[in-house]
């Protein structure tokens, strides 16, 4: 059973992907694929999330800075595009008509350079920050509050620069991507067909992954870190790659979903919008495989139609769902399904005849993570 | 001078500020291991208290004083309804009270949307801190002064309610060695309830010298909590001492950074410093030493 576990997991990303790829498309109108895009773009942080945080046990509360590192590589990339080959993009024009544009901005004009920066930005910044905490042993709510504090500075470092990066309006009005028009059916099917696409691929990444040896020991360090330093591993060096590649999905998250939602403002990457990112993942279940992508949907769902038609309100389900799911379901949604199978077995138990009690069951220890971790116990 | 003295004074104010926030928020994190998101709305609570006891008592200048009290009062006891609710199911799991906390905030922040106007209400200064105090030739805005030394009184107070009082020991042992002093006959349950009092209450104090510092409205909590957190997790947890120094040195920072470049950019350099901080000291400035491995 425990062998063909992650073969059932397989089939489950292939339905996913049927569903994704061949039957939402037919099914559903261009308003709709669109949103289904912007949903795919935040599952693909979610699943990088989940890695992070659900196997790793790293809270990242600020996915926002690589969601907007990739978010506003691509942004920029799509302004110049606008704007035309040598022209300075109309905002900057608003604000200073003879000035030049910033040097940073130059790169992106390369569509090359671009697609480079959006993996490899947040791979530097996620491999600088994650060395420098995780080799002292900066864990837990001090990681989380230290990731939160430099999303937040992202934000106003952005909205207070409004002549390089735009500002608190952000950059919009794009035109192209990469060649194609954007206001257009059949290229917006497109955007998300390659959203859908990559988000497969990630839950491809992650699935490979968890049934590796890298993930057994992400496992094992975010249960008994200390554990694994002694049998001879450095647990930061296992920390920092789960955080690096949760770093690039969201930073890829955050490219797609320029094109497809057409903006990108310092809100879709502060404080508040990484809690968002968070809240996905903690009700779809942090540490299972289709988890966070599903629980980002529906919490990208909520948003975007409750927080419109009945803004108050969303904000007392989003909030009513962090204390409910953690305090009754802190693995998530994903763990009711399981939670419901054994019941179902147990009433169905109830019903057969009483077997004789089995020596092994009786003397079987107790399960191993209803026993606390030195850690647990000591924090 | 002129370069140096102004943001040493606007930098000591800001950092009474943030000790006012902090200080409640390391009595609850260090001893608890509660790590409160929520803090930041009780210290909203409490300009909001200040705003409605104006509302009241129309003079500002004996409202303030009135709020004070009251905002400790009102702040606190949405800190032990919080507690009594929630966080006493979650001891052992903090990083999940960081989750829980995450999701009062929004509703509290929600509610005061919904209560108050959205840009805020005007919270008026007394008359009494309207001018200026003259120290070393420069003028000190009484504004500033009143900050420093409420932050100052509360500090007092509360390092010497620990010192003295037999709650205070009370609370130091459960902090040391919670199942020693469980063992000792503490009733480390109901010393958790008045500590987490007691640290929201700070945060209501904080909130009335906020209100007249910078602007009242839903959204004023979120500004304080990164900051706020910020320090505690420099100063080293549980640690009274250490929390004064970071709140200080970080206001300062935040001054002199601001006056070099811009406030915004400020922000960004003071968060790095904190991070280039945890490289020499992981655990903050000072600890309380234990034989864990952690």
């Amino acid at each position: 059973m425990t062998k063909l576990k992650p073969w059932l997991s397989l089939i489950g990303i292939g339905v996913f992907a049927v569903i994704l790829l061949a039957v939402a498309p037919s099914l559903l109108s261009t308003h709709w694929i669109n949103n289904l895009g912007k949903y795919c773009a935040w599952a693909i942080v979610a699943v990088g999330i989940g890695l992070a945080w659900g196997r790793g046990g790293m809270l990242v509360m600020g996915q926002g800075v690589f969601f907007g590192l990739g978010a506003y590589a691509m942004a920029m990339h799509l302004t110049l595009e606008t704007a035309g080959p040598d022209k300075i993009p109309t905002f900057m024009i608003l604000y200073d008509p003879l000035a030049p544009i910033p040097a940073f901005w130059e790169p992106f004009r390369s569509e090359a350079f671009t697609l480079l920066a959006i993996v490899l930005f947040p791979i530097i910044v996620a491999l600088v920050l994650g060395f420098a905490l995780f080799k002292r042993k900066v864990k837990g709510a001090y990681f989380a509050i230290l990731s939160q504090a430099l999303t937040v500075a992202l934000a106003v470092l952005i909205s207070s620069t409004i002549r390089e990066t735009g500002g608190d309006t952000g950059l919009s009005n794009f035109k192209y991507f990469f060649g194609f028009v954007l206001n257009d059916d059949s290229n917006k099917l497109m955007l998300y067909l390659i959203a859908a696409g990559l988000l497969i691929v990630c839950l491809l990444v992650v699935w490979q992954l968890y049934r590796s040896r890298f993930g057994e020991l992400l496992l094992a360090t975010r249960d008994a870190e200390e554990r694994v330093r002694f049998l001879g591993y450095d647990p930061s060096n296992i920390k920092l790659v789960a955080y690096v590649i949760a770093a690039v999905m969201a930073s890829v998250g955050g490219a797609l979903f320029v094109p497809i939602v057409g903006i990108i403002t310092p809100a879709e990457i502060g404080a508040s919008a990484s809690i968002l990112m968070i809240a996905g993942v903690a009700l779809g279940g942090r540490a299972s495989l289709f988890g966070p992508a599903l629980g980002a949907m529906a919490i990208g769902w909520g948003q975007s139609s409750l927080a419109s038609s009945w803004p108050g309100g969303w904000i007392y389900i989003l909030g009513l769902l962090f204390i409910v799911v953690t305090l009754f379901l802190p693995k998530g949604l994903s763990s009711l399904f399981g939670k419901v199978v054994s019941i179902i077995r147990r009433s169905r138990r109830d019903t057969s005849p009483p077997l004789p009690p089995s020596p092994a069951a009786a003397s079987a220890p107790p399960a191993p993570n209803s026993v606390p971790t030195p850690e647990e116990v000591r924090t | 001078m002129d370069a140096l003295i102004p943001p040493l004074l606007n930098g000591t104010a800001q950092g009474a500020l943030l000790l006012l926030a902090a200080l409640g928020l390391s009595l609850t994190f260090g001893q608890m291991g509660v790590i409160n998101m929520a803090h930041g709305e009780f210290l909203m609570a409490g300009a909001f208290v200040a705003y409605l006891t104006q509302q009241f008592i129309s003079a500002s200048d004996i409202s303030i004083p009135v709020a004070i009290p009251l905002a400790f009062l009102v702040a606190g006891l949405l800190g032990l309804l919080l507690e009594v609710s929630i966080i006493q199911w979650m001891y052992r799991r903090p990083l999940d009270t960081l989750l829980v906390t995450v999701g009062v905030s929004l509703i509290l922040q929600q509610v005061a949307l919904q209560i108050f106007p959205a840009q805020g209400v005007p919270v008026e200064k007394p008359r009494w801190l309207d001018g200026q105090l003259s120290i070393l030739g420069y003028g000190w805005p009484l504004r500033q002064v009143f900050t420093i030394v409420l932050a100052g009184v509360c500090v007092a107070a509360l390092a010497a309610w620990l010192k003295y009082t037999s709650f205070g020991r009370r609370i130091r042992a459960t902090v040391q060695n919670r199942d020693l002093a469980e063992t000792a006959g503490i009733s480390t349950r109901s010393i958790d309830r008045i500590t987490f009092f007691v640290g929201s209450g700070l945060a209501g104090v904080a909130g009335v010298a906020a209100s007249l510092i910078g602007g009242t409205n839903s959204q004023m909590g979120a500004q304080y909590i990164i900051p706020a957190f910020l320090v505690v997790v420099a100063g080293g947890i549980g640690q009274i001492k250490g929390t004064i120094i970071a709140a200080w040195v970080v206001g300062l920072a935040m001054a002199y950074f601001a006056d070099w470049t811009t406030g915004s950019l400020a922000q960004v350099l003071a968060f790095i410093l904190v991070v280039a901080f945890l490289q020499v000291r992981p655990q903050g400035l000072f600890t309380v030493r234990t034989r864990g491995l952690a």
